[in-house]
């Protein structure tokens, strides 16, 4: 680490890009599951009222589940917009890595909400209403999109792209 | 739960301002050191003084006045306070540097001795986070699952030790995480930062807990409030806790090419 601060100076952007690209993507990521968390507790449990704070059949292990979801959620939301203003002013800000990141931690903690939250551990249903099964299909499907499209965005942003800047 | 005591109302006065005594104390000798100091050194910000007034009023609010009396019996009003007394004061009294502001008033030899006891073993463990969680989240956790709420109504001895640990354990918590004052014994980012996220957690699983499981003597109906006061009211303070931690990693982070700002 300390060597890639010190060579910052002389470097291009797409070297600097380059050298923090697991940054980008890591930035990305925690913003992305930050987000998706606070979406999920502004709009389902304050706005809409379709998630409930506790559901009577949760399961002890879902009530740990969910705490340190919510803790992580919390923390990563300010540590990766932090590392996001990090990324900036050592002008290694890699925006397609970036939003790759994002869809990822979005797709991926609503993936796991949808299945392990929901289904396997009761936490709370999507909505209480008698056709639960099209929320959680129309849910968890669009979690799987966002995981695909997310992968292909940091694909196609793989390091060895430098040949095309230069 | 009502202690079958009915105070006059100049009795009532004469306890408050008992119980106030201690508060206005702490502001009144803050105040007097930043004074005091800025006389030798560079003038004391008002804001730590704005900080720390409003952390010794938080956690005064949680022991003498209205939300005081009500907690007694109401369980929403005894989770305000332990918001109060156990977070956002701590908080409040870490962000301004009350032991940076004692080792300037200070003569040099007693700031000497001062700083040596900052240094010494049992400091070690006192700040060292995954103490200071077992201790605060943990604390909780001894408190609302097992029958000592009910108890701390009966007993005014057992009254005051709780919610002295109750402040003490945030205070030492908040201070073991985010670092303000000088810490001689300093840990990594990412070691607070995973400490930190269990902690809490810790607070938001014990606070849907009590929303699903009542400590005896709470009605269903205060715990389901207060349970959820404890948790959004927790995760406000967390986030400041959170933003200051990161902050100091955005600023220990900077590049070496980048001078630092005059």
């Amino acid at each position: 680490m300390k060597d890639q601060t010190r060579h910052t100076q002389i470097r291009s952007t797409a070297e600097s890009q380059e050298a923090y690209s697991s940054r980008n993507l890591w930035s990305g990521f925690l913003f992305g599951v930050g987000l998706v968390a606070f979406i999920d507790e502004a709009v389902f449990h304050q706005l809409l009222h379709w998630h409930h704070f506790y559901d009577k059949s949760t399961m002890d292990i879902g009530l740990v589940a969910d705490g340190f979801f919510h803790a992580f959620s919390w923390f990563a939301t300010v540590a990766g917009l932090f590392m996001y203003a990090d990324l900036k002013r050592r002008h290694a800000l890699w925006r397609r890595r970036w939003w790759g990141g994002v869809l990822l931690g979005v797709g991926v903690f609503q993936l796991y909400d949808g299945i392990i939250h929901h289904k396997v551990m009761r936490i709370h249903q999507i909505r209480y209403v008698e056709n639960v099964l099209v929320y959680d299909l129309v849910w968890n499907i669009l979690a799987v999109i966002l995981i695909i499209i997310g992968a292909i965005v940091i694909r196609r942003s793989k390091p060895s792209r430098e040949a095309e800047i230069k | 739960m009502n202690h079958g005591t009915h105070h006059s109302p100049a009795d009532t006065g004469m306890t408050d301002l008992l119980l106030s005594l201690p508060f206005i104390l702490l502001i009144v000798t803050y105040i007097a050191a930043a004074a005091l100091s800025s006389r030798r050194y560079k003038s004391w910000p008002v804001y730590r003084t704005v900080l720390w007034t409003g952390g010794v009023l938080s956690a005064a609010l949680a022991i003498v006045g209205p939300i005081a009396e009500r907690a007694h019996t109401d369980f929403v009003a005894h989770m305000a306070g332990h918001l109060l007394l156990g977070m956002l004061g701590p908080l409040l009294m870490v962000l301004s540097a009350p032991m940076t502001l004692l080792l300037r008033t200070l003569p040099v030899t007693i700031a000497r001795r001062v700083s040596r006891v900052l240094k010494s073993p049992p400091l070690r463990v006192l700040t060292d986070p995954v103490i200071t969680t077992i201790l605060n989240v943990g604390g909780l956790w001894v408190l609302y699952t097992t029958n000592l709420y009910a108890a701390m109504h009966e007993n005014i001895f057992l009254y005051a030790f709780i919610h002295l640990h109750v402040f003490l354990a945030g205070y030492f918590f908040t201070a073991s995480i985010i670092y303000i004052d000088p810490a001689p014994h300093r840990l990594s980012f990412v070691y607070r930062s995973v400490v930190l996220i269990i902690a809490l957690a810790g607070h938001s699983i014990l606070s849907k807990y009590i929303y699903a499981y009542p400590p005896a003597g709470v009605p269903a109906s205060q715990a389901e409030s207060g349970g959820m006061l404890m948790y959004y009211g927790g995760d406000a303070v967390d986030l400041v806790l959170i933003f200051v931690l990161c902050l100091h990693w955005y600023k220990a982070a900077r590049p070496r090419e980048l001078a630092p700002a005059s």
